[in-house]
């Protein structure tokens, strides 16, 4: 165990001027800003709403391009990130012939990747929120103030960090395998597009391709809360795509930890 | 400590089809600097890797520190400091973020980084970005961070490799002291006996994955022939001669060479050389060349 907690300080020491950990503030941040900025001008056309529609409509420009296609790609991005370090400096050869259990070192990896997508999501919800109060004090007329739409939105960003883990592991164990960026990205595309294209067609079996979680995961959501006739916004953490999701990141890391295992460094 | 530290039984190793190791025994002793040889493609680094479990062989082949390797794999790599191949060093991070984070991983004392970069002279580079180091200063990182842990065993693949002659001398003098004062055994590869020679105490020669040599370098003295060389007047004449006669002979520089056999035998090549009107300047002894021994086993 103390071998894994080493790791994972290392994974933090080694990327923390990467764009691996950068992108998880950055694109929050900067997302933030522009939506923000876009409903700021056009604040007018909110006024009229209720607290609540003002939250799920301000909040729905982010999600709703997370779901289909940001978080996917995100996560392509910073799983490769997190192995290509090693591939690029030539370093399995190095941490493996280290005193350190390879299986330390490979969920070390795995974890972090989770960690990272985590504060990425966390980052975003945080950002919606101090973002939303803010353009309420910019302009008075909105309401945000008036309703409290915290617990909602980190309880739906945990939905969707959820919905990812699956993607997440499969990325993980490509750009483990793989030391260029074209293999692990574009299958990651295809089956990204590939998910859009059968959760919007509504396929009954696409919560069995791991890359439709999220955008199912707010289906689900929007599901849920529309057929609501208290019209209270409660929905369901654990939909049948998060066990899916779960259950894929489960058998993938135990996958990725015999390749890793059995594998001759060359 | 176990008098041998590294001893392989009768190893073996392929890739798929090709036969890269073919049963090598190696003994390396306990306080020794042992080098490596062989050509390039021989099974160097692909011994390398196994005795650092980076590729997996056989049970009970594999022995460091008296310990079967498979079953005490943490315990044994924990006395070792590798350098394989190119030193593997992140190059966003400085010389220092490199050691420092290797020295995190292995729970050292952080103040040992300094004494490292002192030890392998990057102090004034310690915090530049290691993607603008040079071949040289990568390759002292490198052995700078398999020194870091203070292994009782340093396994360094052609750490030469890339350094100027000062560096190299520089390494082999800090290897020497590692093994004869402070008492680590080194485990050097290299195709060049040149660059090892002055500082080896033992050498094993491997070529296509088989071991054909290994022992003392006074071992491999032993074994190199000794030869006779002849200055005369006419070289070329004298070449012609000894060749009708039945003595091969080899021209290099003006100078004869032909294997030495005996003090008789090279009088009478003196009094043959005489009578044929040749003048001869000299005639003396000489041990064979050891690169060209290392050829000679290596061909």
């Amino acid at each position: 165990m103390r071998g894994f907690i080493l790791s994972l300080q290392s994974e933090f020491y080694k990327t923390r001027k990467t764009l691996a950990f950068l992108s998880a503030i950055l694109l929050p941040l900067a997302l933030c800003l522009m939506v923000s900025a876009g409903f700021y001008i056009n604040a007018q056309k909110m006024v009229g709403y209720s607290a609540q529609i003002q939250w799920m409509r301000f909040s729905g420009a982010f999600i709703g391009v997370m779901g289909s296609l940001l978080l996917p790609l995100l996560i392509i991005f910073q799983s490769f990130s997190i192995n290509n370090i090693e591939h690029r400096a030539e370093m399995w050869k190095s941490l493996f012939s280290l005193a350190i259990p390879k299986w330390s070192i490979y969920s070390a990896k795995f974890v972090y990747a989770l960690l990272l997508n985590a504060l990425c999501l966390t980052l975003f919800a945080t950002f919606i929120l101090a973002s939303g109060t803010i353009l309420d004090l910019l302009k008075p007329e909105l309401k945000f103030n008036e309703f409290n739409f915290a617990g909602i939105l980190f309880k739906l960003h945990l939905k969707l960090f959820l919905a990812s883990i699956g993607i997440l592991s499969i990325q993980f164990l490509f750009s483990l395998l793989w030391a260029d960026f074209i293999k692990p990205m574009g299958i990651g595309l295809l089956l990204t597009v590939f998910g859009i294209i059968t959760a919007n067609l509504g396929w009954k079996y696409a919560f069995t391709i791991p890359y439709t979680h999220p955008m199912l995961a707010i289906n689900s959501i929007m599901k849920q809360v529309l057929s609501n006739k208290n019209q209270q916004m409660t929905f369901d953490i654990m939909s049948k795509e998060i066990w899916f999701s779960l259950e894929v990141a489960s058998l993938t890391y135990i996958i990725g930890y015999f390749v890793i295992r059995n594998r001759s460094v060359k | 400590m176990p008098l041998l530290i590294i001893e392989t039984k009768d190893l073996s190793y392929s890739f798929g089809v090709n036969h890269v190791l073919d049963k090598v025994c190696l003994q390396v002793k306990a306080g020794s600097i042992y080098g490596f040889l062989g050509p390039n493609g021989a099974g160097k680094t692909t011994t390398i890797k196994i005795l650092l479990n980076l590729l997996h062989s056989d049970k009970e082949k594999v022995f460091l520190f008296g310990e079967e390797f498979s079953n005490n794999r943490i315990e044994i790599l924990s006395k070792i400091g590798s350098l394989i191949e190119q030193p593997a060093i992140y190059h966003h991070l400085t010389g220092r973020e490199n050691l420092i984070n290797r020295a995190k991983l292995l729970q050292i004392p952080i103040s040992r980084v300094d004494d490292m970069l002192k030890l392998v002279d990057l102090t004034e580079s310690a915090d530049k970005k290691t993607g603008k180091y040079s071949l040289g200063m990568k390759q002292r990182l490198g052995i700078g961070l398999a020194l870091l842990p203070d292994p009782q065993l340093l396994i360094l693949d052609e750490p030469t490799n890339g350094l100027d002659p000062n560096g190299i001398i520089e390494v082999r003098n800090l290897l020497r002291k590692l093994v004869f004062e402070m008492g680590k055994t080194v485990f050097i590869s290299s195709h060049m006996l040149s660059e090892v020679e002055k500082m080896v105490t033992h050498l094993g020669i491997i070529n296509r994955g088989k071991l054909v040599f290994q022992g003392s370098l006074e071992e491999l003295h032993k074994i190199s022939k000794k030869q006779l060389l002849i200055q005369v007047s006419d070289p070329e004449k004298a070449k012609r001669l000894l060749s009708e006669i039945g003595y091969n002979s080899e021209l290099i520089a003006e100078t004869l060479y032909t294997p030495y056999l005996s003090k008789e035998h090279t009088s009478e090549i003196n009094s043959l050389l005489v009578k044929n009107q040749h003048k001869v300047y000299s005639l003396s002894q000489s041990q064979e060349n050891l690169e060209n021994l290392f050829l000679s086993i290596t061909q």
